[in-house]
């Protein structure tokens, strides 16, 4: 019986491991050895020049303004992300107060979760794009707004601008994200009992107090997942900043990251074992992120 | 109720990490796919040996090309579409019935073909065009191209006596040319200019300028009349960088571009150039520009300006067939010679930075070579050509091809100022050459035409970019 049981286990591990290993583990692997050699992607042939490619990588301004960018977004866009899910989400599930039930979403809930997940359908192609036609500078949805409510003197040319260019970036990826942490918060609030917020409100607790003492301690694990995963996600903004900015990376290397200089240099300038050094940096990078990530928002686990 | 940390957790942290790194899946491990591969080396001269792949050539048969062989070709499906290789297979197919043809349009060839490049299994012909095609130089420094001199060196099909190198425009061969051996049949013929409305211009009296002088002195009128004068591609600067380097190069000759592509010491400080980037410049300091241009798509500053929101536009001469779907009626758009920088200039103010572009080549390790090279030969026919001028609305490479068609007025005046050009066509190879130059000449005349940088930054930074590839000595030079 045992023995079946592990077979029968087996089978339906073998073929999505064998997949796994084919299509993530050994590219991965690949990786490594090619950002060792000059490889230029075309043929088999590679020469192995040792660490050229990092010694090269710490000399590369365009390398460091990726990565001076891809640091500020990893600032700005989890913390911003958390905050606005998190308040979103406590005021869908936790904000109204008025009902005999104590403790309920706001008015109006379910259709903002479907507003607020709605940019999580679209693919990041079609966000970019759409982002494009409200930046551009002059029939572009955002100056048309600025010129309705009288504030002209605020136009600009949004992604033109060196000195906005990534906050326009950074809102858009926080944008797409909100939706999807709204509801991974939402579906964390909505398993707290509700006699603990019962029993604070009895206590006389307000609003604020709920959320700083019993809402965001309950909901910490998600958080803590939700900053990891964010965490990479802003250590990439390839296909936005693609898409959608002057240059690409413009302008003047205002909005350059880490994956589009590495696809930069894989596929238009040939060096692939150049851009597989960058690759492996940014592993490297976004690996102790990670870890760091992990260890510093560590707390006590409260179980209910 | 809690977890105490030990070293059962601190493995399980680092553990998470690595899967949460792992399945983020930044770019990197996709790169490589299958990378170190089973793929043979083409190595030198291990073009397959001419009796394996060749049959008798005859009379019909120049180039010998074995009548059963099967034939793939990929072409790029982008602005010009793939309607015209369709009709050129059809030639192919009259002529050799028992061949099957595997024709594929698509759009990223760098990306679908460097695989098969890598897996040493390659088509016979492809078109490497569009954003995303195969560095050229990338693929002759690792020898995966094959030599096309037997096709310059074979009949044409509508005069046995005259050489395919003969029917060729100016140019063709030398762009066609990777370290001396021709590799690339070019097929497009393009050239740059700065693009206006003919019949708005006259309504209005204004008359297109010789000089820049007169260039700066027409914007003033227009900008009065309330019109910006030009717009660009705000968001791909490089648009910009076409009218000012041909003002470089009409004014420093042809010694300016071999010393800016030889990446010769102190070339970009020329005066030639300094004047040329203090010329482009000054469009901005006078704000010359539409408002917001800097901010435009190429689609979005191109349609502005069809929409008669500016008068000039920089681009080639692909901007007619790009805008047809937008263009109103009687816009007729006309493509003008960048006006010259001074009298004392060294190249005709009709000169114009031309070249060819949308790219054969025949891998080296195709299975049909005879085959695809006997296809460009009937791609380089003139009922194949004209057939693509009428398609495409552009001037293929060959010489005559559209004798006797009506053309439209962007593609006549193109054609007109390819006649007037003559011998006077230059082009610049640093971008293709070392595109890191190619890149900072960008970013750098973006900063210039919102005027963040001066124009004397301009030339120290493009010296730099140029100083630091010359330094450089992982990158492969050429010299012309």
């Amino acid at each position: 019986m045992r023995h079946g049981k592990h077979r029968f286990l087996l089978s339906f591990l073998t073929i999505p491991l064998i997949l796994y290993a084919v299509f993530v583990i050994s590219p991965y692997v690949q990786a490594f050895y090619l950002a060792l050699t000059d490889w230029r992607g075309v043929s088999s042939r590679q020469r192995f020049i040792g660490l050229g490619n990092f010694t090269r990588l710490l000399h590369d301004p365009v390398f460091w303004a990726g990565l001076r960018n891809n640091g500020v977004m990893l600032l700005v866009v989890p913390l911003a992300t958390i905050l606005f899910a998190l308040f979103f989400a406590s005021m869908l599930n936790l904000g109204g107060r008025r009902g005999r039930a104590g403790v309920r979403g706001a008015r109006g809930t379910s259709l903002y979760r479907f507003v607020y997940f709605f940019p999580q359908v679209l693919s990041v192609a079609i966000i970019a794009v759409l982002w494009q036609f409200v930046y551009t500078p002059n029939a572009g949805l955002l100056n048309s707004v600025l010129d309705a409510v009288g504030l002209s003197a605020l136009r600009n040319s949004w992604l033109a601008e060196p000195s906005l260019a990534l906050w326009c970036v950074m809102a858009v990826i926080v944008w797409s994200a909100v939706g999807f942490y709204v509801v991974l918060f939402s579906a964390a609030m909505q398993s707290i009992p509700r006699e603990i917020f019962e029993a604070a409100m009895l206590d006389g607790a307000g609003r604020r107090a709920t959320f700083r003492r019993i809402t965001l301690p309950l909901v910490w694990d998600n958080v803590q997942v939700a900053f990891i995963y964010l965490g990479i996600a802003a250590m990439d903004g390839f296909a936005i900043v693609q898409i959608m900015t002057v240059g690409p990376g413009g302008p003047d290397d205002a909005t350059e990251v880490i994956g589009l200089g590495l696809w930069r240099n894989a596929f238009t300038y040939g060096k692939f074992g150049y851009a597989s050094a960058m690759g492996v940096a940014l592993f490297f990078l976004t690996l102790t992120l990670a870890a760091l990530t992990l260890r510093v928002s560590r707390r006590d686990r409260v179980e209910f | 109720m809690t977890n105490p940390p030990s070293l059962q957790t601190r493995r399980e942290l680092f553990r998470r990490a690595a899967v949460a790194a792992l399945l983020a899946g930044p770019a990197g491990g996709l790169l490589s796919a299958c990378a170190i591969g089973s793929g043979s080396d083409p190595g030198p001269g291990s073009q397959g040996t001419d009796a394996t792949l060749r049959a008798a050539a005859g009379a019909g048969n120049p180039l010998g090309v074995p009548p059963d062989k099967p034939l793939e070709i990929v072409i790029f499906k982008g602005g010009y579409s793939d309607e015209y290789a369709k009709f050129d297979e059809e030639l192919y197919r009259k002529r050799f019935p028992e061949a099957r043809i595997t024709h594929r349009g698509i759009q990223q060839v760098g990306q679908v073909m460097q695989p098969r490049f890598v897996a040493g299994d390659p088509p016979d012909i492809i078109d490497n065009t569009g954003a995303g095609r195969l560095e050229i130089s990338v693929l002759s420094a690792d020898r995966q191209l094959r030599d096309l001199r037997e096709l310059l060196d074979a009949p044409s099909i509508d005069d046995p006596a005259t050489k395919i190198r003969d029917i060729l425009l100016p140019g063709v061969v030398e762009d066609g040319t990777m370290d001396g051996v021709f590799c690339v049949l070019n097929y497009v013929y393009t050239v740059y200019g700065i693009w206006y409305s003919k019949p708005f211009f006259e309504k209005n009296g204004w008359e297109y300028p010789q000089t820049w002088d007169a260039m700066l002195a027409l914007c003033a009128e227009i900008k009065k009349s309330g019109l910006a004068p030009w717009t660009y591609q705000g968001k791909y600067p490089e648009y910009m960088n076409d009218p000012l380097f041909m003002l470089a190069a009409k004014a420093g000759g042809m010694e300016l571009i071999k010393a800016i592509d030889n990446l010769e010491p102190n070339a970009w400080q020329s005066d030639a150039m300094k004047g040329a980037v203090e010329a482009i410049y000054e469009l901005a300091a006078r704000g010359y520009f539409l408002k917001g241009s800097e901010g435009l798509s190429h689609t979005e500053a191109q349609t502005a300006w069809v929409q008669g929101k500016a008068a000039f536009i920089p681009c080639g001469s692909w901007l007619e067939s790009e805008q047809k779907s937008v263009t109103p009626a009687g816009f007729d758009m006309v493509v003008g010679a960048t006006p010259r920088l001074s009298s004392s200039d060294k190249m005709p103010v009709t000169a114009t930075q031309g070249g060819s572009g949308e790219s054969f080549i025949v891998p080296a390790m195709a299975k049909n070579p005879y085959g695809a090279m006997e296809f460009l030969r009937i791609m380089l026919s003139k009922e194949a050509a004209r057939r693509f001028a009428e398609l495409a609305s552009a001037l293929p490479t060959v010489a005559g091809a559209t004798e006797g068609l009506t053309l439209s007025s962007g593609l006549s005046s193109v054609r007109d100022m390819v006649a007037a050009a003559g011998d006077d066509v230059f082009i610049y190879k640093f971008g293709g050459w070392y595109p890191t130059i190619g890149k900072a000449a960008s970013t750098a005349t973006g900063e210039l035409l919102t005027r963040r940088i001066t124009p004397a930054d301009w030339i120290k930074r493009l010296q730099k970019a140029a100083d630091d590839v010359a330094r450089d000595s992982s990158i492969p030079k050429y010299e012309r």
